[in-house]
């Protein structure tokens, strides 16, 4: 009896979640200013980590938190915020009722076949995940995702990467020729006092306790490299925004290197599995755990790095010599 | 019905939802967000499979959420430069809009004017 109450209750729980990111979806489409819409944006963002976390999925909600609504989220307000003078004009172009009306049947099209596919699922549903479970041991690896990020499917983790810094290069590149290597945009007006400046000494000590525990916990939990990495920017883009430090020049030799130390160790390790083991970006065997703590921490300083700057817009100061 | 097939048919209705919004809205910014509305739909989908694929004592398929991860990080790059290529357009000709045939006017940032 109580067993089938908690169940309705989770059931309950699940319908009114997916309503509530319907609402807030439609909200972010139908708002009338981008401002806004950008804020229903990072609200939906926060309400699918929470239906991740209902999937079970807890990897994929810390991610989704940390950049699909956090971190896209400070990229998108700031834009909004400059592009405002344009707004009104740029709004105007509404296209007319009959294209309005075609997108719409188009849409509904789509998401009416992506239901029925959802209706009529296949049984049994496919799964990788006894494929997965039969390596753990021999990897010493206990959180499955971070096994197929790091192992199974190293190279597309490793290709992830190349386009993080292949972004990076392409908002640098939309900088005019003198200001590159500088400081991305404007220094921060500094801020002494109000809410930010506080969150903005308050929270950095804690926020990168966390990343690191997350970075740390990503082997027999859920957690690794991107997630802790994310949390680390957010706490770096926040000093900033602040004012309290300025961003650093982008030709700086330090900050280069820290750019590609992951990604290098990574295609380092991943080349000496030529060697060692059967291939490329396979590990020996009694080697596996320390060599994917190793690459994950070097990949936590990187991609904190990439994602700060790609945050912070291309470089738009001369370069200090 | 089931909590993965609720939130199922929720990834469907967000697809539809931001597909209609980046086609509709003519504004560049409000179309990378909304495109970026769809890629979450499309995300979830990943996780109503990736949760009915739950076998051998884990809760759900660890492979599709590991491409999830991997789409949300390359998602984030992308938008990044959308945003960024957006920027550009509007200092260098002061509107934000994707209209062919825009008046352009000089811009003071970009060498070649200086030249």
């Amino acid at each position: 009896m109580s067993t089938g109450f908690a169940l309705d209750a989770g059931l309950v729980l699940d319908a009114g979640l997916a309503a509530l990111v319907l609402a807030v979806a439609v909200g972010a489409i139908v708002a009338g200013t981008a401002f806004a819409a950008v804020v229903g944006f990072v609200t939906y963002g926060l309400l699918l980590a929470l239906v991740w976390v209902r999937l079970a999925a807890v990897d994929v909600a810390l991610t989704e938190a940390a950049i699909g609504s956090g971190v896209t989220g400070a990229v998108l307000i700031a834009a909004a915020a400059r592009l405002r003078p344009a707004e009104a004009r740029s709004a105007a172009e509404r296209p007319g009722v009959p294209l309005r009306l075609a997108a719409a049947v188009l849409s509904a099209l789509v998401a009416a076949g992506l239901a029925m596919l959802v209706l009529l699922p296949s049984a049994p549903a496919p799964s990788l995940g006894p494929a997965a479970a039969v390596h753990l041991p021999e990897l010493a690896i206990g959180n499955p995702v971070t096994a197929v990020l790091l192992a199974y499917r190293a190279i597309d983790t490793l290709l992830e990467k190349i386009v993080l810094l292949l972004a990076l290069l392409g908002v640098w590149s939309l900088a005019p020729d003198r200001f590159w290597g500088g400081a991305p945009g404007q220094p921060h007006a500094a801020q002494q006092d109000g809410a930010l400046a506080l969150l903005a000494r308050l929270l950095p000590p804690v926020g990168i306790v966390v990343g690191v525990y997350i970075l740390w916990v990503g082997a027999v939990a859920p957690g690794g490299a991107f997630q802790g990495g994310a949390i680390l920017a957010a706490m770096w883009i926040l000093v900033m925004i602040a004012g309290l430090r300025d961003a650093p020049a982008t030709g700086g030799r330090r900050v280069r290197l820290l750019l590609v130390v992951g990604p290098a160790v990574f295609l380092a390790v991943g080349l000496a599995g030529f060697v060692v083991a059967d291939g490329f970006l396979a590990y020996p065997a009694s080697y596996a755990k320390p060599l994917i703590i190793a690459i994950e921490v070097v990949l936590t300083l990187s991609i904190a790095v990439i994602l700060g700057l790609l945050a912070s817009g291309p470089p738009g100061r001369e370069r200090q010599r | 019905m089931s909590a993965e097939t609720l939130y199922g048919l929720c990834a469907a209705a967000l697809v539809g939802l931001g597909l209609f919004g980046s086609i509709v809205d003519p504004q560049p910014l409000r179309k990378i967000l909304a495109f970026n509305l769809l890629g979450g739909g499309v995300f979830l989908l990943f996780g109503v499979i990736a949760r009915r694929g739950a076998a051998a004592g884990m809760a759900a398929d660890p492979v599709p959420q590991a491409m999830v991860i991997t789409g949300i990080v390359v998602a984030f790059s992308a938008t990044a430069l959308a945003v960024t290529l957006l920027l550009r357009l509007f200092e260098t000709t002061g509107q934000a809009t994707l209209r062919t045939g825009a008046p352009a006017r000089p811009d003071p940032d970009s060498d070649r004017a200086g030249s």
